[in-house]
């Protein structure tokens, strides 16, 4: 017999018998009952509390807002997508500006060096925001890779204020998550950091020493 | 004891290992000042939260999934080999690492990078690739901290807490060449410099798994310094390795047991990444892994299994609040008990992968204060499985845990046995203490290590119960003189 059907045969002839399994009541992990206003300063207190930018912009002109923070920033080098809206807006906002865009959909073994070594930020869109532990959730595409929101030192990700929504329960209830999961999904609550060194608090270990969150308001935000 | 001197540490020796690190002022001092911050952390963490009731889900789901543990791995097992992950099965440690050295070979790997992997730890898979002549390197960076002192983990979720700073600092000078600082973020920063090259230079990826979803043939990590996304996401090959226990019923059943990992572990209301996986690379997508395989290890869990009481064990989710509130943990440090998994949760894990022979003082290793029982997130009775194993140990057990009655002694079988038909009998009870009473010069002074920082007791001249029937005798006959005295008046 194999190690499978070893180990299963020996789980199923329990010699203590047969468990029942409890029902669950997923209460306490749903129904916060929040207004817009209640998440989006949650999200924005809990983001910020470990090192995470937030910056209001207008829906309208957020691309300008967008040349000024790469300003600011010192950001010479920006890779992002090309199809998702975010992408193609903020190409459309940085072109004839001295910004090299690095195309991030290409196949990483083309440009693994160029990513590591010569690229100063990523941008990214995100899916949605939870309020409760002030986390985006992203799920990675092919015209925006899984390493564009990790390699870069530098993370810009765009958010629609009104894409936040109560806990992380709620938005893999709401959206259908069990359905079909993507290659990857991911939460990212922050600029990568370690305590590892005597519980002292650093930050961009491995992944972005920055994540700037550029939140997006329909109306303008006041 | 340098910075840097190797010392190995096993659980035969608990007695003597605790003697020393008590002795080490270090030790004690890095322990007590982090276990003091995590605890105040994680009641802070939890104070706006309904913490009994959101224990009491953490308990059911890990509850259920046990409940359907054989349905719930072949679902899982199926889920990811639809979505393209390959699944492996091993009886024991050894069968795993062949397993995944094979894999390595298969892709001529000569450099492996590793995300935190606790169940590696458990089948020292580093020392078997090594072996076989491939690198394994740590990316965590209290792993890599630990790798380069020659160490292993002290804790499961912060590898090196038992170093501090100027001793980090001693340790990446000599071994890797920079400056002698206390400035953590100039070592954080050389740390990354260093591992980023390795990531690049990787040819495969070894990561373990915090929850595996049998529903969707989905691994989740949870994770702060992205060390474990770059480990799944740029070397062309991963490998996944994780517990059988591991595994989950739902996706639904994720967010509350995140939940209570991070708050519990850190006292974080969430780390900075959760990374799932349900693939290797697409058609049409660009980075990622083009293999991703899953290993499922038994090494025992399918034996804690079979009881009803000890499988409580198997609810465990790793986040070592059992540790940060444990009074011994604390003093005597993580390397003291000489095995992957120290603490309470080591001293009720170990026994069953190693055997009571190897590991017979760890039960006794608590001073069944209760800690480790009201933290625990998923509400595992640890207090009474350490009692558990206590009796498995002297043999008066179920005799179902490996190396039972190891410490059985006919000595003691003996006394106790005297003990319980003295009790049993008072009339023989009155007359044996009366005796002990005349002869306490008798009574040996020496008992073994209780009397190492105590004296002997001494049994009283005059027994209680002795001391009882006079005192009545006494007042029966004041009551008696009382009433002859109001009947006089």
């Amino acid at each position: 017999m194999s190690a499978r059907d070893n180990i299963l045969e020996r789980l199923r002839q329990r010699a203590d018998g047969p468990l029942t399994a409890p029902q669950s009541d997923f209460s306490v992990v749903t129904g916060r009952g929040w207004s817009q206003a209640d998440r989006l300063e949650r999200f924005e207190r809990l983001i910020t509390s470990v090192h995470g930018e937030v910056v209001h912009v207008a829906q309208a002109n957020w691309t300008a807002e967008l040349v000024e923070l790469l300003h600011a920033k010192g950001i010479r080098r920006l890779a992002l997508g090309r199809e998702h809206p975010v992408a193609a807006e903020a190409r459309a906002a940085l072109d004839g500006k001295d910004v090299a865009l690095l195309d991030a959909d290409r196949d990483i073994e083309t440009w693994q060096h160029e990513q590591f070594h010569e690229t100063d930020a990523g941008l990214t869109s995100t899916r949605g925001a939870i309020a409760e532990t002030g986390s985006l959730w992203l799920w990675p595409t092919p015209d925006e890779p899984r390493l564009l929101s990790l390699v870069p030192p530098i993370h810009i990700a765009v958010l629609d204020a009104n894409s936040i929504e109560d806990t992380f329960f709620d938005v893999i209830e709401t959206h259908g998550w069990a359905g079909g999961m993507p290659t990857n999904a991911l939460l990212i609550s922050g600029p990568s950091k370690t305590a590892d060194i005597e519980q002292t608090l650093a930050y961009g270990v491995h992944g972005p020493r920055e994540l700037v969150v550029l939140v997006r308001h329909a109306k303008e935000h006041s | 004891m340098s910075a840097s001197g190797v010392q190995t540490y096993t659980p035969r020796e608990f007695h003597r290992q605790a003697h020393d690190a008590l002795g080490n002022p270090q030790i004690r001092a890095n322990f007590r000042r982090a276990m003091d911050g995590l605890m105040a952390k994680r009641r802070d963490v939890f104070s706006d939260w309904d913490l009994e009731t959101l224990r009491e889900l953490g308990a059911n789901i890990r509850l259920r999934a046990l409940a359907k543990l054989p349905d719930l791995l072949e679902q899982l097992e199926a889920n990811c080999q639809a979505n393209g992950i390959q699944v492996h099965w091993a009886e024991n440690g050894d069968e795993a690492c062949r397993v995944i050295r094979e894999i390595c070979e298969r892709h001529e790997a000569k450099a492996v990078i590793k995300g935190k992997s606790m169940v590696s730890e458990e089948m020292h898979l580093n020392a078997h690739l090594e072996e076989a002549g491939i690198e394994a390197l740590e990316s965590d960076l209290g792993e890599y901290l630990v790798q380069l002192n020659e160490q292993t983990p002290s804790h499961i979720i912060m590898p090196a807490i038992h170093l501090n700073t100027d001793e980090i600092s001693d340790i990446m000078h000599e071994k890797t060449g920079t400056e002698r600082t206390r400035d953590v973020d100039y070592m954080t920063a050389a740390a990354r410099a260093q591992l980023r090259e390795r990531f690049m230079a990787a040819d495969v990826g070894i990561s373990g798994v915090n929850f595996a979803v049998a529903e969707t043939g989905t691994l989740c990590l949870v994770e702060n310094e992205g060390n474990g996304r770059m480990t799944t996401a740029v070397p062309p090959v991963h490998i996944a390795v994780t517990g059988i226990e591991k595994v989950v019923e739902h996706l639904r059943d994720v967010p509350p047991l995140y939940a209570l990992l991070t708050r519990s572990a850190t006292g974080q209301h969430v780390t900075t990444y959760f990374n799932m996986i349900s693939s290797p690379r697409k058609e049409g997508e660009h980075d990622g892994p083009s293999e991703v395989h899953l290993v499922l290890v038994d090494s025992g869990r399918s034996n804690i299994y079979q009881d009803d009481e000890l499988l409580d064990t198997l609810r465990c989710i790793r986040c070592g609040a059992c540790m940060n509130h444990c009074p011994v943990y604390t003093r005597v440090g993580g390397h003291t008990y000489g095995t992957t998994y120290p603490g309470p949760i080591g001293s009720i894990l170990m026994p069953h992968m190693m055997g009571l022979e190897e590991t017979r003082d760890l039960p006794s290793a608590s001073s069944l204060c209760g800690a480790c029982g009201e933290v625990c997130p998923v509400k595992i009775p640890i207090p009474d499985l350490l009692v558990r194993l206590r009796r498995e140990a002297v043999g008066e057990g179920r005799g179902n845990v490996p190396g039972a009655g190891v410490k059985r002694t006919k000595k003691e079988v003996a006394a106790w046995k005297t003990y319980q038909w003295l009790a049993t009998h008072p009339a023989a009870w009155r007359s044996g203490t009366a005796i002990a009473g005349k002869l306490q010069a008798l009574v040996p002074s020496k008992l073994g290590p209780w009397t190492e920082h105590r004296t002997a007791p001494r049994p009283a001249k005059v027994s209680l119960h002795a001391l009882v029937k006079q005192h009545k005798a006494k007042r029966h006959q004041a009551g008696k003189s009382d009433d002859d005295g109001e009947k006089r008046s």
